[in-house]
């Protein structure tokens, strides 16, 4: 398999081009289906004894003034429901919880989560901070083992697989909370990973090499392309495992990573390696018409 | 080298491993008992208390500490096993964990519980409040073995309180917590100093009671900011699942590393399993919490610790097909790997770290499994497989080399 990576380098660009621009599109248009830890609020998490509607719920919560609730019953067990409801504190949680075993049935299980809006913010802050923080420290990191230019792709390049994984979640609508921003910083670093061993290829390419920037590019990312999909094979098959058999809570989690991995394998091959390769030959040859024009003056 | 010690290590390398593996299979019971599972798995309860303070009493280190302890002897009373309290200084917080607390919905109601404590007589006047309050506690009357609770006052307090027993005998004093009526025992003596109230149904409702009025004498206004209750069952089905996909996702890998690598990926496979006794080692040696998130980190780990291999492995393959022999393309691509696995490491270990620092919870825990699984995935697979693979080559069984590796001559 050889792929013409500088020749068709406008299809590859168009084709993130596109994705980048419909994510940010449905980023704004649709948003994300943000959980209660970004907007604050109770989750409850309710396993009965018996299968339930939501009605019923419903009918149960509008005696404590709650009739707003979002309420969604499990998609493959009929006895559980998920309920979100503002902020609840303890006593009017403990009264309601007692209500609806007495009402519908015992609880099998349960799990009720509240975040109040100081620790929402909180996480968006952070997770800002955690961004920019790694994002400089790789830049610096890169620029002293690479060049900056590589740096600077390297970032666009993971900047694509996030916007690519929040637009697949705001297309989706699945529910997002404090895991997905951990799921998003570890695509960061996933990312990163995967572009530095094609960049490495690369930079071992060009020592001592008569042949264009080009050239180059073309030969070593098809030289490490195996090994691109192959390492990122054994991380999407595991993280497939986390998807299919992991159970609920890791579910939102493993699907933003296998995203990620996806999206960061395609960048770090389709659209990395040739933007370095457009920047550092227009820089090239403007050096050269530089050199050229000041060999004429003399 | 010589075949004969090739083979001997080899050998060796082989008996060690299953004897370890046989062992560690053994008394997998115990040593998944060695680890401390967080409330996701087992099952219990987490508050974060936000102190607030006020003009005349702000938020000090000394205040906090006083509010931990009280927050403490209130957590010991409910009779949780392991339970934990600390302290944010910087954020002013306090974090309580209850695992396996059965009574999850009544407990975090209690811990929640944090506010202004109120006496008043009938007409409404004020007579004491929180902070008059050294303590309460439930007992037994002796002689009578009623249950009671006994109010224990600051001096200055204590002649407050009995003058105004003394005005009220036969009426009631109402104790107000938050602006809720929680208890409104009547009067029966005058001039009393040190309080006792009766007539409980039960212990458990005075230890209520007293639980209550100790709430009050915090010396900070605690509001929940965040809580989280789950019930064991749950945390049961989440670690039976958790399980299964670690030993699905290791299973997967193996595999795919075996059937596209054939022999080299066999020596990784081995790699595999010495660097998940490293990686569980180490996560025991720092003590961390497992939970849902951090099982995740470990299996996404397991993929990426391969990714060294595949690095190695592809390089060595490289080094083949441009016709080295299998002693140099070992060489070669084990020294040119290194650099592309050490700066693509480096840089997903600066992301680990910025999620180390400014997670929280459950994101710590992934940033610290993930950390951990990389270093010691560099280690294993920089060292154990070259180790493998270099006496494997020394036996000589590999004549047609190429093929093992997965290259077609």
């Amino acid at each position: 398999m050889r792929v013409q990576l500088m020749a068709r380098r406008k299809v590859w660009f168009s084709i993130s081009g596109a994705l980048v621009l419909v994510s940010l599109l449905l980023l704004v248009l649709r948003g994300l289906n943000l959980g209660v830890e970004f907007t604050g609020g109770s989750l409850l998490d309710l396993t009965f004894e018996r299968p339930v509607g939501t009605r019923e719920v419903r009918r149960m919560l509008e005696e404590f003034g709650l009739g707003g609730a979002i309420i969604q019953r499990d998609v493959r067990e009929p006895r559980r429901v998920f309920v979100r409801v503002p902020p609840l504190d303890g006593e009017e949680r403990k009264r309601l919880m007692t209500a609806l075993q007495e009402s519908i049935s015992p609880l099998l299980s349960d799990e009720v989560r509240t975040v109040t809006p100081i620790i929402s913010r909180e996480l968006v802050r952070n997770a800002a901070i955690a961004l920019a923080l790694a994002s400089a420290a790789m830049i610096v990191y890169i620029t002293i083992r690479f060049e900056y230019k590589f740096a600077l792709v390297a970032i666009a390049a993971l900047l694509h697989d996030v916007i690519v994984t929040l637009g697949l979640f705001s297309f989706l609508q699945v529910e997002v909370g404090a895991p997905f921003v951990a799921a998003l910083l570890t695509i960061v670093g996933y990312s990163i990973n995967d572009t530095i061993v094609v960049f490495d290829k690369i930079r071992e390419n060009l020592r001592g090499t008569r042949k264009s920037v080009w050239t180059v590019v073309d030969e070593s990312v098809n030289q490490v392309m195996m090994r691109s999909i192959n390492t990122s094979a054994t991380t999407g098959l595991a993280i497939l495992a986390i998807l299919l058999f992991g159970g609920k809570t890791t579910r939102e989690f493993a699907l933003a990573l296998l995203a990620g991995v996806v999206a960061g394998t395609y960048s770090s091959i389709f659209l990395a390696s040739p933007l370095w390769a457009v920047w550092k030959q227009r820089e090239e040859r403007v050096g050269w018409r530089r050199l050229r024009r000041s060999r004429r003056r003399r | 080298m010589r075949r004969a010690t090739a083979v001997a290590v080899l050998l060796s390398f082989l008996i060690l491993y299953l004897t370890g593996a046989a062992f560690l299979w053994v008394r997998r019971a115990q040593i998944a008992g060695l680890f401390r599972l967080g409330l996701d798995l087992r099952g219990g309860v987490r508050v974060v208390l936000q102190a607030e303070g006020t003009p005349e009493a702000p938020v000090t280190d000394q205040s906090l500490q006083e509010a931990e302890n009280i927050i403490r002897v209130r957590v010991d009373r409910l009779g949780v096993t392991e339970p934990i309290v600390q302290r944010e200084p910087e954020l002013g917080r306090i974090v309580v964990e209850l695992p396996g607390v059965e009574e999850r919905h009544a407990a975090l109601d209690l811990i929640g519980r944090t506010g202004l404590l109120e006496f008043y007589d009938e007409e409404g006047n004020l007579i004491i409040t929180g902070r008059d309050l050294v303590r309460a506690d439930a007992a037994f009357q002796p002689g009578t073995n009623e249950p009671v609770v006994t109010l224990d006052l600051v001096p200055e307090a204590r002649k407050k309180f009995a003058e105004a027993t003394t005005r009220n005998v036969g009426r009631r004093i109402i104790i107000m917590l938050d602006g809720e009526i929680i208890s409104a025992p009547v009067v029966s003596v005058g001039g009393i100093e040190e309080p006792i109230i009766t007539g409980y149904p039960s212990m458990e409702e005075a230890f209520r009671l007293s639980v209550l009025l100790n709430s009050g004498i915090l010396p900070l206004n605690l509001r929940v900011v965040e809580d989280y209750a789950v019930s064991a069952t749950l945390g049961q089905d989440s670690l039976e699942k958790s399980k299964q996909a670690v030993l699905i996702g290791l299973a997967a890998v193996g595999l795919f590393m075996l059937s596209v690598y054939r022999l080299p990926g066999l020596m990784a496979d081995l790699a595999l399993g010495v660097y998940m006794v490293l990686l569980l080692g180490a996560l025991l040696a720092v003590r961390a919490t497992i939970t849902l998130h951090a099982i995740a980190g470990i299996v996404l780990s397991v993929g990426m610790a391969v990714d060294a291999n595949v690095i190695i492995f592809e390089r060595i393959k490289e080094e083949l097909r441009a016709g080295f022999t299998i002693a140099a393309s070992l060489d070669r691509g084990f020294r040119r790997a290194m650099r592309a696995i050490l700066d693509a490491n480096v840089t997903t270990l600066i992301a680990a770290a910025a999620l180390f620092r400014y997670g929280t919870g459950p994101v710590r825990g992934f940033a610290l499994t993930l950390s951990i699984g990389i270093i010691a995935s560099m280690i294993t697979a920089i060292l154990l497989t070259r180790f493998l693979l270099k006496f494997l080559v020394g036996t000589r069984l590999l004549a047609d080399a190429p093929r093992y590796f997965g290259v077609r001559s």
